[in-house]
C-alpha cells in the first residue's frame, strides 16, 4: 500500500475549547489508484490532507494520535528534515485556488524551477529549462514565451495547470488534490480533471481527490471515502456506493445530486447543520440529522462495520447499515 | 522580451475586453480556443496591437507600483524636492558660496541685504548659508536613522512574525517598553550624558526609539503574508524555512515596511530638530536647523527672519518625505486602488 492513514486524530486549540476536527480517520491509497474523499464543508477533509502532507498549522493544530504510513514508514515519527525531502518529491499537493497558491511576485517559471532547485540542487538557469518542459507537459500553449510571465497574467484554467505542473515536477508517487477544480468554470473543470487523470495514469501515481462534485467522482475515482465530523463514515468502491449506499449520510449526499429526470422538483437536502466540532453529539455524530436514527445511535458510537470483505473491502460506520443497504 | 509573440488577433473571437485567442501557436487548438488565453503582454510602452482596447497589463507588484507612481504628481513633486535636498546636502557649495561658521558679530540680526537674502543671525552668521548647510545634518540623520530602524525593525519583527512562539512574545514586550519611552524625556536623559559632536548618538537614539514601530508593521505583514496559500503551497512542495522566508514571505511583506519607513523618515528629521532645539541633539559646530531655530526662538520679536528660514526649510523637508510616503503607500497598497 502506498499510503495508509490509521486512526488519525487532529485537534485544534481554539479560544472556546478544543475542536476535534479529525476523529479517527482510516483510509488507504495504492499506486495508480484514485481515492475520492467526500463530505460537507468542515468535515475535516482538508485537515486530514494537511496532516498527511505535514503542513498542518501547529499550533493551533495538534496530531492527537494515529499513524500515517507512507511506503510502510510512519511519517509522524520522521524528523522534519526527512519529511521535507519527501514533500514535493514523493508526495505533492494541488490546492483549490491556483491564483492564491502561486506567489504573485515570482514568475511562474521561477516557481516551477524552484522545485528543481530545492530538491535536485539545479542551477537557476537549468531549472528554467525544466520549467518550460513542464509547462509543455501540462499543455500550456507557447510555454517558452510565457515562462517569464506572472501568475495573474494567466487564466484560471492555465494557472491550475501550472499548479499541476509544479506538483508533478518531480514525479511523486502520491498526489493530493484538494478541490482542484472548484474555482474553475465548468468547461475548464473537465479539461483540468482529464489532464490530471491522464498524468496520473502515465506516472502510475496514487491520487487522493478531495471534492464536492459527485459527478467528477463517478468518472475518475476507484473508491470513495465519505467523511462526516472528522470520521470516515463509509468507504467503498465507486460503483457499489452509487448502486447502494450503506450509510444514511451517503444516501443523503447521493439524493442531493440534481437529476435530469427530476427536473422541476425541489432539490433534496440533508436536514440540519453539521455538528459543532467543539461538542460533537454523543453516539453517532450524524444521529441528530439521521432519518433512521434509533435510541442506540444516541448512545453508542458505531464501530466500522465490514459490509463486504472481498473482492474489495467495504466499510460503514452505521449501526443499521444492513437496513440502509437494502432499504 | 519575446517580441515576435505579438498575438495575431482572431476577428472571430468575440473580444470580451481582454480575451484574445492566440492563433498560429503550435499548441492544441481546442485549448487555444476553449481557454481563450489572454496573451496581453507588456511589450514596452503602448505597443499593444489592434483589437478591442486590449489593456496593457503591468507585470508585477513592483512594476505596477512604479507605473502608478510615475503618474502621481505628489510623487513627482516630493521626489524632486528630495532630490534637491540630497544634492545640496552633499554639495552645499553649489548654491551657497559662504562659510556657515564664518560670522561677523557686527552684522548681528541684520535683515536682508544684497548677496545675503535671508539676513544675519545673532552671531552675525549668514542665515541663507546656514539654512543651506543645515540640510546635510537633517538628511544624514533622517536617512541613517531610517535605514537603521528599518533594518533592525524588519529583521526582528519579521523573524518574530515568521516563527511566532516565545520569541514573538518577548519581542512584543520589549517593543512595548521602547514604545513607552517618552521621546523628549528620553532624549533629555540619554543624550545629555553624551559629549560627542557627531550625528551618531542622535541617530542611535532615534533608531532605538524608532525600530519598534517598524517591527510591529513588519511582524504584522509577515504574519499576513505567511497565511497566504502560496506559502503553504511552497511548504507542501518541500521548501525549507529560509527559502520560504526569503522568496515567498519577505517580498510579499516588505511593502508596508517601505511605506512606514518613508513616512518615518520625515518624522525622524523633525525629531532631530526637536532634540537639537532642546540642546541635546546635534551640537555646534554642526550646523542644524534645530539649533538655529532654538537660537532664533528667543529673538522672534526683534528678528523673525532668523526663525522663518530654518523653520520653513525644516517644514518643507518633513513635508516632502511625508508626501513621498503617502504616494508610495497609494502605489503599494492594492486595497486602496
Ligand atoms: N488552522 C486552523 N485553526 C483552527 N481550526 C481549524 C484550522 N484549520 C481547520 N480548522 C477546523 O477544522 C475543521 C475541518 O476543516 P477542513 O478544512 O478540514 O474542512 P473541509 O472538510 O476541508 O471543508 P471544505 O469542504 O469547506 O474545504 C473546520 O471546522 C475548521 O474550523
Ligand atoms: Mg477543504
Amino acid at each position: 500500500m502506498l499510503l495508509e492513514v490509521r486512526d488519525l486524530h487532529v485537534e485544534f486549540k481554539t479560544r472556546d475549547g478544543v475542536a476535534r476536527a479529525v476523529n479517527g480517520v482510516n483510509y488507504s491509497v495504492a499506486e495508480g489508484e484514485t481515492l475520492a474523499v467526500l463530505g460537507e464543508s468542515g468535515s475535516g477533509k482538508s485537515v486530514t490532507a494537511q496532516a498527511v502532507m505535514g503542513i498542518l498549522d501547529m499550533p493551533p493544530g495538534r496530531i492527537a494520535g494515529g499513524e500515517i504510513l507512507f511506503k510502510g514508514k510512519d511519517l509522524l515519527r520522521m524528523k522534519e528534515e526527512e519529511r521535507r525531502r519527501i514533500r514535493g518529491a514523493e508526495m505533492a499537493m494541488i490546492f483549490q485556488d491556483a491564483l492564491s497558491s502561486l506567489n504573485p511576485v515570482l514568475s511562474v517559471g521561477a516557481q516551477l524551477g524552484e522545485m528543481y532547485e530545492v530538491h535536485r540542487g539545479m542551477s537557476r538557469k537549468d531549472a528554467k529549462g525544466k520549467a518550460v518542459e513542464l509547462m509543455d507537459r501540462v499543455k500550456i500553449p507557447a510555454a517558452k514565451e510565457r515562462v517569464g510571465d506572472y501568475p495573474h497574467q494567466f487564466s484560471g484554467g492555465m494557472r491550475q495547470r501550472i499548479m499541476i505542473a509544479m506538483a508533478l515536477a518531480l514525479e511523486p508517487s502520491l498526489i493530493i488534490a484538494d478541490e482542484p477544480t472548484t474555482a474553475l468554470d465548468v468547461t475548464v473543470q473537465a479539461q483540468v480533471m482529464d489532464l490530471l487523470a491522464e498524468l496520473q495514469r502515465e506516472l502510475n501515481m496514487g491520487l487522493i481527490l478531495i471534492t464536492h462534485d459527485l459527478g467528477v467522482v463517478a468518472d475518475v475515482a476507484d473508491k470513495i471515502a465519505v467523511m462526516y465530523a472528522g470520521r470516515i463514515v463509509e468507504a467503498a468502491p465507486v460503483h457499489e456506493i452509487y448502486k447502494a449506499p450503506a450509510h444514511p449520510y451517503t444516501r443523503g449526499l447521493l439524493d442531493s445530486i440534481p437529476r435530469l429526470d427530476q427536473k422541476g422538483q425541489e432539490l433534496y437536502a440533508i436536514k440540519g447543520l453539521p455538528p459543532n466540532l467543539l461538542a460533537i453529539p454523543p453516539g453517532c455524530a450524524f444521529n441528530p440529522r439521521c432519518p433512521m436514527a434509533q435510541a442506540v445511535c444516541r448512545t453508542d458510537v458505531p464501530p466500522l462495520y465490514r459490509v463486504t470483505e472481498s473482492p474489495v473491502e467495504r466499510t460503514s460506520a452505521c449501526h443499521f447499515w444492513k437496513e440502509c443497504l437494502h432499504g | 522580451m519575446p517580441e515576435h509573440n505579438e498575438p495575431a488577433y482572431d476577428p472571430l473571437q468575440p473580444g470580451e475586453g481582454e480575451a484574445i485567442a492566440p492563433t498560429g501557436q503550435g499548441g492544441p487548438m481546442d485549448l487555444a480556443l476553449d481557454e481563450a488565453e489572454s496573451l496581453e503582454k507588456t511589450l514596452g510602452d503602448d505597443s499593444t496591437g489592434p483589437g478591442p482596447g486590449p489593456q496593457e497589463k503591468p507585470r508585477s507588484l513592483w512594476s505596477d507600483a512604479w507605473h502608478q507612481l510615475r503618474r502621481n504628481p505628489v510623487f513627482i513633486i516630493s521626489s524632486l524636492m528630495i532630490l534637491f535636498l540630497v544634492i545640496i546636502s552633499i554639495w552645499p557649495q553649489l548654491i551657497a558660496s559662504g562659510d556657515p561658521l564664518q560670522c561677523d558679530l557686527s552684522k548681528s540680526q541684520q535683515g536682508s541685504s544684497p548677496g545675503h537674502p535671508f539676513g544675519y543671525d545673532t552671531q552675525g552668521c549668514d542665515v541663507y548659508t546656514r539654512t543651506v548647510y543645515g540640510a546635510r545634518a537633517s538628511i544624514t540623520v533622517g536617512v541613517c536613522a531610517t535605514l537603521g530602524a528599518a533594518f533592525l525593525g524588519s529583521l526582528l519583527g519579521g523573524l518574530a512574525g515568521f516563527f511566532g512562539g516565545w520569541g514573538d512574545a518577548l519581542l512584543s514586550r520589549v517593543a512595548d517598553i521602547f514604545f513607552g519611552i517618552p521621546v523628549v524625556l528620553g532624549g533629555l536623559v540619554f543624550l545629555s550624558v553624551v559629549t560627542s559632536t557627531t550625528v551618531w548618538p542622535v541617530v542611535g537614539f532615534i533608531v532605538l526609539l524608532g525600530w519598534p514601530q517598524i517591527a510591529r508593521i513588519g511582524r504584522g505583514s509577515v504574519i499576513t503574508a505567511k497565511q497566504n496559500d502560496y506559502v503553504q503551497a511552497a511548504r507542501a512542495l518541500g521548501a525549507g524555512n529560509s527559502r520560504m522566508m526569503l522568496r515567498h514571505v519577505a517580498p510579499n511583506a516588505i511593502a508596508p515596511v517601505i511605506v512606514v519607513a518613508t513616512i518615518a523618515l520625515g518624522t525622524y528629521i523633525a525629531l532631530e530638530a526637536t532634540l537639537s532645539f532642546l540642546g541635546v541633539g546635534l551640537r555646534p559646530p554642526t550646523v542644524s536647523w534645530g539649533i538655529d531655530i532654538s537660537n532664533a526662538a528667543s529673538q522672534i520679536r526683534n528678528a523673525p527672519h532668523m526663525l522663518l528660514w530654518p523653520a520653513g526649510a525644516l517644514s518643507l523637508t518633513v513635508l516632502a518625505f511625508i508626501m513621498l510616503g503617502d504616494a508610495v503607500r497609494d502605489a503599494l497598497d492594492p486595497k486602496l486602488r
